[in-house]
């Protein structure tokens, strides 16, 4: 199993399944962080856009997720001023240059992206910019990783996911291979990155000998990058965090600590507490996330549910699973 | 949402670089990372560079892809294809 969906992208576009013998099977997890997301984080993100004073920014991957009524995109279009970044670094610079307007930027993403959240946090700490706000769904990836193995999906190994393992190094997979003997292997994201890395797995498994692996040695360290890990240790405590598809997840999230609550964004809006409703009708993209079931078994693929159209998360994402296998296979279901 | 790619540096200005990717120029905080200096590559990640890629280790994995290359195109494929 991948559980990144850059990974998921390039298994895809680059025909891997279709190389493989019949008996390795690779399936998609919970790595694409707008498909894991819930709808009720959007709808925070629509109620703070609404909220007097404000400019939402935005990195595009979240601007077409539907919340429970609405998205983004569709409030742009009312005339709110939410703005697509190219970086937080972009949403810093509108904050300075908008004195009178308070920053909103949603920080979604894992151990790769949570860092940069936190270094814009304390930039704008250093720089005395006090307009500038993150509404964090961050999210970490070992928790969840665990917990798919304790649910009981059918794997024999994992493909881990190579810029998470940038940021932290490859220990933190170490427990997944002691606890649960399930063999793991920091990946690439190149076409050969990937073979080699089902290759080391295959191996382990001939073997009989679940290791920890790392194949993507150009980039991946064992103790990662420490200067951006302790800038996200500084800003970040883990927390309880809900899933899409999977339920709540004992220390899964990434919240601000007290010291930095001030750049919280949910001190500037009031936030509804809602329990989570169920998927859409039909929509099996909670079961997708887990490895149960791929979008071959989903009644609305391609046909209810596409990207223009999507009903379930994993359409949305480009990188979820069913716009991917939609690109690059929709023939083959 | 995770993705980074490969971004030479070409001139660096307190925290922030000047990198080409494939020819077309970004600017990327270095923040996060240590010991970067003009001419090396590094990882971006949504206007951060995220890590130095190391030289040698991606020299030794093109190497490899280099020789798996060599023996795919070593095997005559041309029979399974007729088959």
């Amino acid at each position: 199993m991948e559980v990144c969906g850059g990974h998921t992208t390039s298994i895809h576009k680059f025909g891997i399944p279709s190389l493989l013998p019949d008996n390795i099977k690779l399936l998609s997890g919970p790595g694409c962080p707008v498909c894991v997301t819930s709808r009720y984080f959007i709808d925070d993100a629509l109620e703070c856009s609404r909220t007097e004073n404000i400019i939402l920014t935005t990195l595009g991957d979240l601007i077409r997720v539907p919340g429970t009524e609405t998205s983004l995109y569709k409030e742009k279009s009312k005339g709110r001023d939410i703005r697509i970044v190219y970086s937080v670094l972009d949403a810093l610079q509108i904050a300075k240059d908008n004195k009178d307007k308070k920053i909103v930027f949603p920080g979604i993403g894992f151990e790769t992206t949570a860092p940069l959240s936190a270094a814009a946090i304390l930039q704008a700490k250093e720089t005395g910019l006090d307009n500038f706000y993150i509404l964090s769904a961050h999210k970490i990836m070992p928790p969840v990783m665990k917990a798919l193995i304790t649910e009981g999906v059918k794997i024999n190994g994992y493909i881990c996911p190579g810029h998470v393992s940038v940021i932290t190094g490859t220990e933190i997979y170490k427990s997944i291979v002691e606890d649960y003997k399930l063999g793991c292997v920091v990946s690439g994201f190149e076409a050969l990155d990937i073979l080699q890395s089902i290759y080391m797995l295959v191996n382990q498994i001939e073997k009989n000998q679940p290791a920890l692996e790392n194949q993507y040695t150009r980039a991946v360290k064992k103790k990662g990058n420490k200067k951006a890990l302790a800038m996200m240790n500084r800003v970040f405590e883990t927390s309880d965090d809900w899933w899409r598809g999977i339920g709540t997840i004992p220390g899964s999230g990434l919240s601000l600590k007290s010291e930095f609550k001030s750049f919280d964004a949910r001190q500037i809006f009031n936030p509804v507490e809602r329990t989570e409703s169920e998927e859409e009708k039909g929509c099996i993209c909670g079961k997708i996330l887990k490895g149960f079931k791929t979008p071959a078994d989903c009644p609305l693929f391609s046909h209810l549910c596409t990207p223009v159209n999507p009903v379930g998360a994993c359409m949305v994402s480009g990188e979820g699973s069913c716009a991917t296998w939609y690109k690059y296979k929709r023939e083959a279901v | 949402m995770c993705l980074s790619i490969p971004a030479e540096i070409i001139s660096i200005t307190g925290d922030m670089a000047k990198v080409s990717v494939g020819g077309t120029m970004y600017n990327a905080s270095i923040k996060l990372v240590e010991d970067i200096n003009v001419g090396d590559f590094m990882l971006i990640h949504s206007g951060y560079g995220i890590a130095k890629i190391d030289e040698a280790e991606a020299n030794s994995t093109l190497n490899l892809m280099q020789e798996i290359k060599k023996k795919m195109y070593q095997k005559d494929y041309s029979k399974e294809l007729d088959n």
